[in-house]
C-alpha cells in the first residue's frame, strides 16, 4: 500500500517512460553491445588479447599511474580543502572557484598545455630536466596529467565535510592536552577518512578512463607510455573491433569491481562510526 | 597580543600550509591556464586572429555548437523526467535506477565512443544494413552527436535530483488538491523552485558537450571541415606542429571554461550551497 500511496502526483508513467527510453537507448543498449561483442570471442582469444605484453604493460601503466595520481591527489586535496576552509588569506575565494578548472577545461586543452609545459622546452620540463627527471613522454608525464584532472574530486568531497565539522571534539582534545598534530591524527583524520576514501575513489575512477589530457603529454610509446584507452583506439584503427571490445570490457569490469569494493569498505566504515 | 584559539594552528604552520596549497594550485591551475593564452599570442595578434577565422576552425566551431544544441536539450529533457520520477515517487528498483543514471561517469570517454562504433560502424551490428541504405553514422555527424549524448547523459539529472529531493512534494500535492494538472504543477510550482539548479545542470552539461574529446575522437574520423569538432581541430593543429594556431583555438574553450566557472560561482550564491562540477 505504501508504494501506491506515494504515487499521488501525476506523471509517473510519463517520466518512467522517458527515463527508461533514454537510459536504454543511450547507455544500456550500447554498453550491452560492447559486452556482447566481447563475449563473441572465446576464452582463448580473451587470454591471448589480455596477456599480450603490450596489453599487460598498458594495464599496469593505467592502473598504476591512476593509483599514484589518486593517492597524491588525496594528500594535496586534503591540504587544499583544509586551507580553503580553515584559513583566511587574500585570493582564497578565487582559488576556491578555480579548483573546478580541471572539471571545466576540455581535456584536449589541458592535454596540449601540459605537454607544452612539461615538454623538453617547457618551463616545468626544463626545471625537471635539471633535476634529472623527464617530464613529458614518460610515465611521470602520465602521472602529472592524471593528477591534474583528479585532485579536484578530493577537494570537493572533503571540503563540505570539513565545513560541517563542529569544533567540540577538537576543543575537548585540546583540553585534554593533545597538541594539534595529535588532534589531527586521532580526531580529524578518522572523521575525514570516509570522505577521503570517496574522493580517492572518484579520482581513481576518473583517472583510469582519462584520455584527452594524457595522450599529448604521454608520447604514446607502446610498452612504455601507452594507456589502455589509447590501446583501444589503436585496435579500432586496425579494424580489430573484437579486440577493442575485449580490452574495453575487461577495463570496465576491473574498474567496476574496484569501485564496488571501495564502496563496500566505505559502507562498513560509515556503519561502524554511527 | 591576541590568544590563538585551541582549535587553530600556530602562525608559521598556517603560513607553510597555505604556501603549499597555493603553490600546488598555482602550478596545476594558474600556470597551465596562463600558458594557453601566452602560447596563443606568442606569434602576435594577427596569427591569433587568422587561426580563429580559418575556414576549418569556423566549421569546427559550427559542428561543436550543433552537437551541443542537440545533446544538451535532449539530456535536459531526460534530466527533468528522471529527477521527477526519482524524487516524486517511491518504487522498486529506484536505487538501481539512480546507479544506472550515473553509469556514464564511470565509463572511459573512449569506450563511450567505441560502443557506437560497435553498433553503427562498418563492422558493427547494423553496419551492413546502414551501408545498403547509404546512411553514415560513424565518421559522420550523427556519431558525434551520439557520443556527446552518452558522455553528458547524467549531468542535468545529477544536479536536479538533490535539489528536488530537498524540496519534497508538499507544494506539488497542495497544487494538486487545488485542482492543478500535471503540466501546470510542473510549470507553476516545481520549475520556479528548481530553476537555478536546472540552469546549473544545463551549464555543466553544455561545458562538457562542447569540450568532449575522447568519445568524439573515436567516432569522428577527423575529416577536416566535416567531422572535426573544436577539440579535435585543436588536436589536428597540435599534431601538425601548428602550436600557435592550436593554442589560439584552445583559448576559445579555455574562455568557455572560465565563463562556466564564473556563472557557477554566481549560481552558488543563488543556491546558497557549495556544489561542484563533478566528472
Amino acid at each position: 500500500m505504501a508504494l501506491i500511496a506515494r504515487r499521488i502526483l501525476p506523471g509517473y508513467g510519463l517520466t518512467l517512460g522517458i527515463t527508461l527510453a533514454f537510459l536504454s537507448s543511450i547507455v544500456l543498449v550500447p554498453l550491452a553491445a560492447l559486452f556482447l561483442k566481447a563475449a563473441g570471442l572465446g576464452p582463448s582469444d580473451w587470454a591471448r588479447i589480455l596477456t599480450s605484453p603490450r596489453t599487460l604493460a598498458a594495464f599496469r601503466l593505467t592502473f598504476g599511474a591512476s593509483a599514484a595520481a589518486a593517492g597524491v591527489s588525496t594528500v594535496f586535496g586534503l591540504l587544499i580543502a583544509w586551507v580553503l576552509v580553515r584559513y583566511r588569506f587574500p585570493g582564497r575565494r578565487i582559488l576556491d572557484a578555480m579548483v573546478d578548472l580541471p572539471f571545466a577545461l576540455p581535456t584536449a586543452v589541458a592535454g596540449i598545455t601540459l605537454a607544452q609545459l612539461y615538454g623538453p622546452r617547457g618551463w616545468m620540463g626544463q626545471v625537471l630536466q635539471a633535476l634529472g627527471i623527464q617530464g613529458a613522454y614518460s610515465p611521470f608525464g602520465v602521472f602529472i596529467a592524471l593528477t591534474f584532472i583528479s585532485f579536484p574530486f578530493v577537494v570537493r568531497t572533503v571540503q563540505p565535510v570539513l565545513e560541517d565539522l563542529q569544533p567540540d571534539a577538537e576543543e575537548a582534545a585540546a583540553t585534554l592536552g593533545a597538541n594539534r598534530l595529535v588532534t589531527f591524527r586521532r580526531i580529524l583524520l578518522p572523521t575525514l577518512f570516509p570522505a577521503l576514501l570517496t574522493g580517492f575513489t572518484l579520482a581513481f575512477a576518473r583517472a583510469i578512463g582519462e584520455y584527452g589530457s594524457v595522450v599529448f603529454i604521454s608520447g604514446n610509446l607502446p610498452f612504455k607510455t601507452e594507456i589502455l584507452p589509447l590501446l583501444i583506439i589503436g585496435q579500432l584503427e586496425q579494424f580489430h573491433y573484437s579486440a577493442a571490445a575485449v580490452i574495453a570490457a575487461s577495463m570496465l569490469l576491473v574498474s567496476f569491481t574496484l569501485l564496488f569494493l571501495i564502496n563496500l569498505l566505505q559502507r562498513r566504515l560509515v556503519a561502524r562510526s554511527h | 597580543m591576541s590568544l590563538r584559539p585551541v582549535t587553530s594552528e600556530s602562525l608559521p604552520v598556517r603560513i607553510v600550509l597555505i604556501a603549499c596549497a597555493v603553490g600546488f594550485l598555482g602550478l596545476f591551475l594558474l600556470v597551465p591556464l596562463g600558458l594557453v593564452f601566452v602560447e596563443a599570442l606568442r606569434r602576435g595578434g594577427s596569427v591569433f586572429l587568422a587561426a580563429l577565422t580559418d575556414r576549418h576552425a569556423l566549421s569546427a566551431i559550427r559542428l561543436t555548437l550543433f552537437a551541443a544544441a542537440i545533446a544538451v536539450p535532449l539530456n535536459t529533457l531526460f534530466g527533468i523526467a528522471a529527477a521527477w520520477l526519482i524524487t516524486k515517487f517511491r518504487f522498486k528498483g529506484r536505487t538501481w535506477l539512480l546507479a544506472l543514471i550515473d553509469l556514464p561517469f564511470a565509463v572511459s570517454p573512449v569506450i563511450a565512443g567505441l560502443v557506437w562504433a560497435l553498433i553503427f560502424g562498418a563492422q558493427g551490428w547494423l553496419g551492413p544494413w546502414l551501408a545498403e541504405h547509404d546512411i553514415r553514422i560513424i565518421f559522420a555527424v550523427p556519431g558525434i552527436v551520439l557520443a556527446t549524448l552518452f558522455v553528458t547523459f547524467p549531468f542535468v539529472a545529477r544536479e536536479l535530483i538533490p535539489v528536488m529531493e530537498m524540496q519534497g512534494t508538499d507544494e506539488e500535492e497542495a497544487a494538486l488538491t487545488l485542482g492543478a494538472g500535471g503540466w501546470q504543477i510542473f510549470r507553476r510550482v516545481t520549475l520556479p523552485n528548481i530553476r537555478w539548479g536546472l540552469l546549473y545542470g544545463v551549464l555543466l552539461c553544455n561545458a562538457r558537450a562542447m569540450g568532449e574529446f575522447g568519445a568524439v575522437s573515436v567516432v569522428s574520423g577527423h575529416i577536416r571541415g566535416k567531422t572535426n569538432t573544436l577539440p579535435l581541430h585543436i588536436e589536428v593543429l597540435y599534431n601538425e606542429y601548428q602550436f600557435s594556431a592550436a593554442f589560439a583555438a584552445a583559448t576559445l574553450l579555455a574562455l568557455l571554461a572560465l565563463l562556466t566557472l564564473g556563472l557557477k560561482s554566481l549560481l552558488e550564491l543563488r543556491l546558497g550551497s557549495h556544489s561542484s562540477i563533478r566528472h
